[in-house]
């Protein structure tokens, strides 16, 4: 069986690995690149645990091969973490009870952090599209979407403080 | 990792991916977005020597408007048909039926082309394809046929494609006047339906019915067409107890899937129900158009 050879940027940074064809995305992240905050759950795409940003989009980590992200740029929840504490999503889940076993969380952030991405302020309605491609045994969701809907309401209250301070509309910061 | 070894290619153009095709034979598969193959090959299901990966030639992406007929690439992400403004006004039912399938993650990697060609019953695209009376443009190294979308779909993940051929882009009449409509029953958000209905409708001048469509999907092999249904529609007056009385000339018997969880009886209860809310649906949006 032959290897490859995969360039691509992984949380901003070039990176090289050899992979088999048939190792997935998230398998070659984690175990080539040792970017374990990745977690794999079902491995045929149906918990979305894996769930990373390959560019721009949320993918499963799972259902592309690595061998597919040749030139691709890929965010995984090590990339949207400070390197110190918690980012808002984060900080938001801990707060509203957003995650229990935590094996799930990693994609939680990644679908959420896309959410945030491209819709600011997203309605609730939004954030239930947003994260049901995501499975998780634990919390019953309630959480998750509290704290979805407290980074929300944050992001909201921060623009019109920004509108005031600048007085200007001071649109679409990352969450 | 669970799939078993394979070879990986991935050509840059439809000609390259043909020649690999003939020459790989048989034992390779072509991928393209691998939202239903990838599970396939985790659960050895598939257990091809090769794969052909189509995502890297740009020639089979894109959806373009030629004359009165749109043009979709095989490779087009479901997310971008779906987010596609030239999609939502000229082929609604596309648009609507590309909201139950699956979640953002895999509408980003799933394509049109590759929904179709994996032809799972439940799947909403071959209804959509179906409705729409789509044409299929097929591609090998003989050169290229034309088929129309009722021909393509026949049977449980079976298609008209054969050995060397790939799907590279369905052909739709442009359809703006209509108003559309797809419901389906599923246990959860984005999963398979358990059944689901199609409905396109045009009103004439005086607001009664001037043609309609309406196909049920998952509960046989193929999606299945109930012309009885709608011819019973054209021409008159739209209300719901004439919808109501024209989805009972159904012909249930071609309902075929009894599973243990999902017994045939429930499906030809929900059919008719679903068929009534599409016909609705896509009627009052018909409506929505005219004002």
């Amino acid at each position: 069986m032959t290897h490859h050879q995969v360039e691509l940027t992984v949380n901003g940074s070039k990176v090289s690995m050899q992979v088999e064809p048939r190792q997935s995305l998230a398998d070659a992240l984690r175990s080539q690149l040792g970017l374990t905050g990745t977690h794999l759950g079902c491995e045929h795409g149906v918990c979305g645990a894996c769930t990373i940003i390959v560019d721009g989009e949320p993918v499963r980590g799972c259902l592309m091969l690595g061998v597919q992200a040749e030139g691709a740029e890929v965010l995984t929840v090590e990339g949207v973490s400070p390197s110190e504490g918690l980012s808002p999503i984060q900080e938001a889940l801990r707060e509203h009870h957003g995650l229990q076993c935590g094996f799930c969380t990693p994609g939680m952030v990644m679908a959420l952090h896309h959410l945030f991405t491209i819709t600011p302020s997203p309605s609730e309605d939004e954030i239930n599209e947003a994260i049901s491609g995501q499975l998780c045994r634990c919390t019953g969701y309630q959480g998750i979407v509290s704290a979805a809907k407290a980074v929300a309401q944050k992001q909201r209250e921060n623009r019109s403080h920004d509108t005031t301070v600048n007085g200007k509309e001071n649109s679409c910061r990352s969450a | 990792m669970k799939p078993a070894p394979f070879e990986y290619h991935a050509p840059r153009t439809v000609e390259a991916a043909l020649d690999l095709l003939e020459s790989e034979g048989p034992d390779a598969r072509v991928i393209a977005g691998g939202q239903s193959l990838v599970p396939m090959l985790a659960l050895r299901l598939a257990r091809p020597e090769a794969l052909i990966d189509l995502n890297r030639i740009p020639e089979l992406s894109g959806i373009r408007k030629e004359g009165s007929t749109i043009h979709i690439g095989a490779m087009t992400r479901q997310a971008h048909a779906l987010a596609s403004s030239l999609v939502f006004e000229q082929l609604p039912l596309l648009h609507y039926g590309l909201e139950h399938v699956g979640h953002p993650p895999t509408r980003a990697r799933g394509t049109i082309g590759g929904s179709l060609s994996h032809a799972d019953p439940a799947a909403e695209t071959p209804a959509v394809m179906l409705a729409y009376q789509a044409r299929m443009v097929l591609r090998s190294k003989q050169g290229e046929r034309v088929i129309p979308a009722e021909e393509f779909t026949f049977g449980t993940f079976e298609t008209a494609l054969e050995e060397g051929e790939i799907l590279t882009e369905i052909r739709v009449d442009a359809r703006p006047e209509e108003g559309t409509s797809l419901v389906e029953l599923s246990r959860r958000r984005g999963d398979f339906a358990m059944a689901s209905a199609a409905a396109r409708m045009s009103l004439a001048e005086d607001g009664t019915c001037a043609s309609a469509h309406l196909i049920i999907g998952a509960v046989a092999p193929v999606p299945l067409r109930f012309d009885a249904v709608t011819d019973a529609l054209k021409g008159r007056t739209i209300t719901e107890s004439l919808v109501r009385e024209a989805v009972e000339l159904m012909d249930l018997d071609q309902f075929e899937f009894d599973n243990v969880d999902i017994s045939l009886a429930y499906r030809r209860k929900i059919g008719p129900v679903l068929a009534e809310r599409a016909l609705l649906q896509a009627f009052n949006r018909a409506e929505g158009l005219r004002k």
